[in-house]
C-alpha cells in the first residue's frame, strides 16, 4: 500500500497539512485504515472542502421545500399529498477512464440518491460534454457513454427524458457526464439518512462488496488526469442495473411498510461514507462489524471493505424488532442482507473485527471477547467537520472587461467560411454538432417507460404527467459554458435563466434548482476564481427568479494535460404544471397564426454558436443579462399560457432567433413569412444569443390581448409575421439591413430564405455526420409526417 | 363484470407499470402475478410485460422461461386462455416456444426507442378484435433485441395460416421490409408481432400499453389492450375465445 519513499498519507492523496489536521482531530497518530477512511471522506468529492464556503451563499429556502441541501436529494411538495425529489451529479472522471461503466454507474448512483429518500424514480436527464466529434477518442467516449446511460436506465425502467450533448475543444481530455434523476414521493414516504436511536441495527443490503471502485472518490474524482493512466481503471465501479431494479423495489417496500428508521445509499467512499454521514446527522456513533459485511471475493483487506465503491448497495437503520421483516423483504427481492453494526450513543465510528472473522458483535450488539478495534474516528470529523480550505482566488489577467452597452460588435457579422447567404448560415448552424437533432442519441434511451412521458427528449423541457392528478412535472438541464469561459458569473446566471425559461415556456412554474458545478483545479487561483464567480452567478440568478437551490454536486479538477475545461455550471430545474392539458410546446401548430417576438436583443456574438462557426473573436461582446427583466418575462409567459393566449413558444438560445424560428418550423412541419428589424449587425439580430427573448405563435384574434398583457408586465413585443408556406422567410429591415450593412462591409444579404424541408434535412443529418454514424441507421427512418401531437 | 387480467412480474420487469395503467384505462382489473408463484389467481387473460426479466444478461427471456409462473402460463395457454407478451414478454414467449420465431439483436446493434407505425394484419383475432378498421397504429418501440427472425418455411407457413398479426409500416403505409425506414430493427418481412397456431397466444415488440392516452402522444394502442380485455371476459364467461382453435379443457389452468 505504500512505497519506500512516499509516506502513506500522500499515496492516499492526503496533503501534509491534512495529515496534521487529522492528528489534531484524533489527538493521536492515525493508523493505516483510519488514514484510508479520512482520505476518501476528506476528498474534494465527499467533503466539498474547497467549495463549502462558497456554497453557503446559495439561497436554499422555499415554502414548499421539504428537504434540501445536505440531504441525499432535494424534495419539494407539489400538492395532492405528493412531492418531487431531484438531484444532479457528475460522473466525469470515471467516464473518461471507462465510458460505459462510468456513465452507467453515474445513472445508478443518482437514482439511489432519489429512491433512498423514499421516491420512485420517474425520469433521468443526462448532460454530456465532449471534445471534437471528429476525433476517434471522442467518438469512442460518446459511443460508450451513450450506451452506458441507455444500458443502465433502460434496464432499471426509468425513462431518460432529456439532457444535453455539447461539443467543445475544452472537453477533449476531460469529458463531462452529469446525470439528473427525478423521483415522485407519496405522503409518508419521506425518509432521511439519519442514524437515530442508539441500539438500532445497521443493516447493509444489496450487492456484495468487492474490490471495484477502491478510492474512486479520492483517486478519480479529486485529481487531474495524467496523460495515459490505465492504473486508474480499477478505480471505476461496475454497474448492475438488474440489481438496482431489485434495490429500488425492495427499498420502496421497506419504506412503505415503515420497516426502517432511515436509509442511505452507498456511493463514493462506500461503507465509510454511509456510516459516518448517517451517524453524524443523527448525532450518534456506530460499531461496525467488518466480519459481517457480505463479500464478493475472499482476501479483501479491511481498508478495501471500508472504502470499496461496489455499486447497488444501501444502508438502513432498523429497529431490532423489525429485522426479521426487513430480512424477508430483501430475501424476496433476492438481495443479500446483513446486520453489520449498531447505532451507539458515543459519536464515534468504530470498526471491529475478530482474528477468525467469526463476527465482532454479539446478538445484543456488544463487542465479543477478543474483538479487535481497527479504527475509531469521531463521526463529525469525517463528515460535517471535515477539513475546509479557503482557497486563493484571482481573476485571470487576460480577462477583458465587457464592452460598454451599445458599443458595436466589430467584424463579427462577416462569415469568412460559410459565405454570404444567411439561409446558408442558418442551414450550417442547424447541421452543426451542437445544434443538430439529438435523435440518434436519445433514440438509444427508453424515454417513455412508466407511461408518463408527455414530452420526451429533443424539444426543450421534458413533460411528465403525474398519474392520478391533472398535474405534470417539467424538467430541463442547461449549462452555458461558452459564456462562462468569458465571464463565469454571467455564464452561471445565464444557465439558471435559460433552464428556468425552458420550464416557464411550457406554462409550468419552476420549483427549485439542483446544480452540478464542473470546474478546474481549485488550488489554481484562476480556476478557483471561476468557481467563486460561478457560484455568485448561480446565487444571484436564483434570488432574482425566486428559486431555492435544493442540492447538487461539485466536480473539480476537471483538467487534462494542457487544457482545463470551460467552466461548466450545469443547472437542473424541475417545474410544476397544474393542468397538463394547458401545456404549450415549441412546434408551430397552424398556418395563418401570428409570430410574435417577445423581448429585445442585446449584446454581441461572443460565446455564440455563430461565433463558433464563423470563428469570430470570442472575447468581444457577450450577451447581456438583466435578471429582473428575465423574471418579469417568465412571469408574463406563464400568465399568457395560463390564459390560453399562446399556441406554441420557443426561447431564443443556441443559434439565436433564426435557429429558434427554424426549429419551430421544422417541428411544426410548416414555414413562416416574417420581417425582422435588425440593428447595426444583421448577424446579431439573426444569430445573437442574448437571453430573455421568446418566439410565440398566437392566434390572430388573441394578438391584442397578448400584447396588452406584455405591456402590463413591461415586456416588449414585436409582430414578425405569420406562419404558413413551405419556406422560412425573414426579410431584414431597419438600419442594419441591405445598403447600410453593405457599406460596413457586411456580407449578409437583406433576407433569409430557406425551404423548411432543407432545414430539416440539415438538422437531422448533422449529428450522425459529425460522429461518423451516418449509414449506421437511416436518420429519416422514423420521420413519419404528422406524428407529433401538439399541445 | 370486470375482466381480471394477470400481469406476470419477473424481477427486472419494468413495463408492468405501463401494463397496469393500460388495463385500468381499458376497464379491466390488473392482477400482478409473482414469478415464483404457480397460482394464477383466477385471471382470465395474461399479459407478460416488457422489461429486462432477470436482467437479460445472457439473452432476452432465456432465464424467465424457466420460472415457476411460466409453467402455469403454459398450462393456461394450453387450455385456450388468451396470453399476450409485449416486448420482453414476447421474447419470453418465443424462448418458451409458445409463439414461433426468435428475436435477434436489432440490425443497427443499438437499443432503439422511437414511435413506429404498426399495421394490423387481421381484425378477427383475440388481440385485434376491437381495432375496428385496418389502419396504421402509432406506438413506441423500446428494445435492443427485437429483430424478428424465423426460417423461410416457418415464415411462409405463418403468413399462410394467418399467424402474422402486425407488421411495421412505412410512412406511405406500405409494409416496412428489413431495410425500410419504418422498420426499427430489421425484422424479416416487417413482422412486429405473431401468434401461435391455435391463435390464443400472441407476442409483439411495440408497446400498445404505453400508447393508451392521447396525452402520451397516441392512444392507438388501446384497441389492442381492449381486445385482450374483451377476450378475457369471453374466456371467463365461456371457457373459450372466438377466433382461436384451441379446445377448451375443463379446469384448464393449473
Amino acid at each position: 500500500m505504500t512505497t519506500a519513499e512516499v509516506p502513506l498519507h500522500r499515496v492516499l492523496g492526503l496533503t501534509d497539512e491534512e495529515l496534521d489536521a487529522i492528528r489534531e482531530k484524533l489527538s493521536r497518530e492515525p493508523n493505516a485504515l483510519e488514514l484510508a477512511m479520512f482520505s476518501v471522506m476528506w476528498s474534494e468529492h465527499c467533503s466539498y472542502k474547497s467549495s463549502r464556503p462558497l456554497l453557503k451563499t446559495l439561497p436554499t429556502k422555499g415554502k414548499d421545500v421539504v428537504a434540501g441541501v445536505g440531504e441525499q436529494a432535494g424534495v419539494i411538495a407539489i400538492g395532492d399529498g405528493l412531492a418531487v425529489a431531484f438531484k444532479i451529479e457528475s460522473h466525469n472522471h470515471p467516464s473518461a477512464v471507462e465510458p460505459y461503466q462510468g456513465a452507467a454507474t453515474g445513472v445508478g448512483g443518482i437514482l439511489r440518491d432519489v429512491f433512498a429518500m423514499g421516491a420512485r424514480p420517474i425520469a433521468v436527464l443526462d448532460a454530456l460534454r465532449f471534445g471534437d466529434p471528429a476525433d476517434p477518442r471522442t467518438r469512442h467516449l460518446v459511443d460508450g457513454v451513450v450506451r452506458g446511460v441507455g444500458g443502465y436506465g433502460n434496464c432499471v425502467g426509468v425513462p431518460t427524458v432529456g439532457g444535453e450533448l455539447v461539443f467543445d475543444p475544452s472537453y477533449q481530455g476531460n469529458p463531462l457526464v452529469n446525470v439528473m434523476a427525478i423521483g415522485l414521493l407519496e405522503d409518508g414516504m419521506l425518509t432521511r439518512a439519519s442514524a437515530d436511536g442508539p441500539g438500532n441495527l445497521v443493516v447493509l443490503y444489496g450487492s456484495a462488496t468487492g474490490r471495484d471502485g477502491i478510492g474512486g472518490a479520492s483517486v478519480l474524482a479529486s485529481a487531474t488526469f495524467g496523460d495515459q493512466d490505465p492504473s486508474k481503471r480499477p478505480s471505476v465501479q461496475v454497474g448492475d442495473p438488474f440489481a438496482e431494479k431489485l434495490l429500488i423495489e425492495a427499498t420502496l417496500e421497506l419504506i412503505a411498510r415503515q420497516l426502517v428508521v432511515s436509509i442511505q445509499d452507498l456511493g463514493a467512499a462506500g461503507i465509510t461514507c454511509a456510516t459516518c454521514e448517517t451517524a453524524d446527522r443523527g448525532g450518534t456513533g456506530m460499531l461496525v462489524d467488518l466480519d459481517a459485511i457480505p463479500r464478493r471475493e475472499p482476501g479483501l483487506e479491511p481498508f478495501e471493505v471500508m472504502i470499496s465503491e461496489s455499486q447497488e448497495r444501501m444502508v438502513a437503520i432498523v429497529e431490532p424488532a423489525q429485522w426479521e421483516a426487513v430480512r424477508e423483504v430483501c430475501n424476496r427481492w433476492e438481495l443479500p442482507v446483513a446486520v453489520i453494526g449498531r447505532v451507539t450513543v458515543e459519536p464515534d465510528v468504530v470498526v471491529l473485527t475478530t482474528p477468525d472473522g467469526s463476527g465482532a458483535l454479539d446478538a445484543e450488539g456488544r463487542p465479543v471477547a477478543g474483538a479487535v478495534e481497527l479504527a475509531r474516528i469521531p463521526a463529525p470529523a469525517l463528515a460535517s467537520e471535515a477539513i475546509v480550505f479557503n482557497r486563493e482566488s484571482r481573476a485571470p489577467a487576460r480577462r477583458r472587461p465587457a464592452p460598454a452597452p451599445g458599443s458595436p460588435a466589430e467584424a463579427v457579422d462577416a462569415l469568412p467560411v460559410r459565405g454570404q447567404d444567411p439561409g446558408a448560415v442558418l442551414t450550417a448552424l442547424l447541421g452543426s454538432p451542437n445544434l443538430s437533432s439529438r435523435r440518434p442519441v436519445f433514440e438509444q434511451y427508453d424515454h417513455n417507460v412508466q407511461a408518463n412521458t408527455v414530452a420526451g427528449p429533443g424539444r426543450g423541457a421534458a413533460v411528465l404527467r403525474v398519474k392520478g392528478t391533472t398535474k405534470a412535472l417539467v424538467a430541463t438541464t442547461d449549462g452555458n459554458a461558452s459564456v462562462s469561459k468569458i465571464d463565469p458569473w454571467l455564464g452561471a446566471a445565464l444557465s439558471v435563466a435559460e433552464a428556468a425559461r425552458n420550464v416557464s415556456i411550457t406554462g409550468a412554474r419552476p420549483l427549485g434548482v439542483t446544480n452540478c458545478l464542473n470546474y478546474g483545479d481549485p488550488t489554481r487561483p484562476e480556476a478557483f476564481w471561476a468557481l467563486a464567480e460561478g457560484v455568485r452567478g448561480l446565487a444571484d440568478a436564483c434570488v432574482a427568479l425566486g428559486l431555492p437551490v435544493t442540492g447538487g454536486n461539485v466536480s473539480l479538477y476537471n483538467e487534462a494535460p494542457g487544457s482545463a475545461i470551460a467552466p461548466t455550471p450545469e443547472i437542473g430545474i424541475v417545474g410544476l404544471l397544474d393542468d397538463v392539458s394547458t401545456r404549450v410546446g415549441p412546434a408551430f401548430r397552424a398556418d395563418g397564426n401570428a409570430v410574435v417576438l417577445v423581448g429585445q436583443p442585446g449584446g454581441g456574438l461572443a460565446g455564440s454558436e455563430y461565433a463558433r462557426l464563423a470563428g469570430a473573436a470570442v472575447e468581444d461582446g457577450p450577451p447581456t443579462l438583466d435578471l429582473e427583466l428575465e423574471a418579469r418575462l417568465q412571469t408574463f409567459i406563464r400568465e399568457a399560457i395560463a390564459r390560453g393566449l399562446v399556441e406554441s413558444c420557443q426561447d431564443v438560445s443556441g443559434g439565436g432567433l433564426a435557429v429558434a424560428l427554424a426549429e419551430m418550423c421544422i417541428w411544426g412541419g410548416r414555414g413562416a413569412q416574417l420581417r425582422l428589424r435588425v440593428g447595426d449587425s444583421p448577424a446579431v439580430g439573426l444569430f445573437g444569443e442574448s437571453p430573455s427573448r421568446l418566439v410565440c405563435e398566437v392566434v390572430p384574434r388573441h394578438v391584442p390581448a397578448f400584447g396588452l398583457l406584455a405591456l402590463h408586465h413591461g415586456i416588449h413585443t414585436e409582430a414578425l409575421g405569420s406562419t404558413g408556406g413551405p419556406r422560412l422567410v425573414i426579410e431584414l429591415a431597419g438600419e442594419g439591413a441591405t445598403g447600410a450593412a453593405e457599406e460596413r462591409g457586411s456580407r449578409i444579404a437583406d433576407a433569409l430564405e430557406a425551404v423548411v424541408d432543407d432545414l430539416r434535412h440539415a438538422w437531422e443529418h448533422g449529428l450522425p455526420r459529425a460522429l461518423g454514424w451516418e449509414g449506421d441507421d437511416d436518420p429519416d427512418g422514423a420521420a413519419l409526417p404528422g406524428l407529433e401531437v401538439a399541445g | 363484470m370486470t375482466a381480471r387480467v394477470g400481469i406476470v412480474l419477473f424481477p427486472g420487469s419494468n413495463r408492468d407499470i405501463d401494463a397496469v395503467n393500460a388495463l385500468r384505462v381499458a376497464g379491466a382489473e390488473p392482477v400482478v402475478l409473482w414469478h415464483e408463484s404457480v397460482d394464477l389467481e383466477g385471471v382470465s387473460a395474461i399479459l407478460i410485460p416488457g422489461g429486462f426479466a432477470y436482467g437479460d444478461y445472457l439473452r432476452a427471456g432465456v432465464i424467465a422461461r424457466f420460472s415457476p409462473v411460466m409453467r402455469a402460463v403454459a398450462a393456461f395457454a394450453e387450455a385456450g386462455g388468451p396470453v399476450l407478451g409485449i416486448c420482453n414478454g414476447f421474447q419470453v414467449l418465443a424462448e418458451a416456444k409458445l409463439v414461433p420465431g426468435a428475436l435477434l439483436r436489432n440490425r443497427g446493434l443499438r437499443f432503439v426507442c422511437r414511435e413506429v407505425a404498426l399495421l394490423p394484419e387481421h381484425l378477427d383475432t383475440p388481440f385485434t378484435r376491437e381495432l375496428g378498421v385496418r389502419r396504421p397504429l402509432r406506438m413506441p418501440v423500446a428494445h435492443g433485441e427485437g429483430c424478428y427472425y424465423a426460417d423461410d418455411a416457418t415464415l411462409d407457413a405463418l403468413e399462410r395460416e394467418g399467424g402474422v398479426l402486425w407488421r411495421y409500416a412505412n410512412p406511405d403505409g406500405s409494409v416496412a421490409g428489413p431495410d425500410d425506414p419504418g422498420n426499427p430493427n430489421g425484422s424479416l418481412r416487417g413482422i412486429a408481432g405473431v401468434r401461435n397456431a391455435a391463435g390464443n397466444v400472441a407476442g409483439l415488440m411495440p408497446h400498445p400499453e404505453t400508447a393508451v392516452e392521447a396525452i402520451l402522444g397516441s392512444d392507438d394502442g388501446l384497441g389492442i389492450i381492449r381486445s385482450l380485455v374483451v377476450s378475457a371476459a369471453e374466456y371467463a364467461a365461456t371457457g373459450a375465445v372466438s377466433g382461436t382453435t384451441t379446445r377448451a379443457l375443463a379446469g384448464g389452468a393449473a
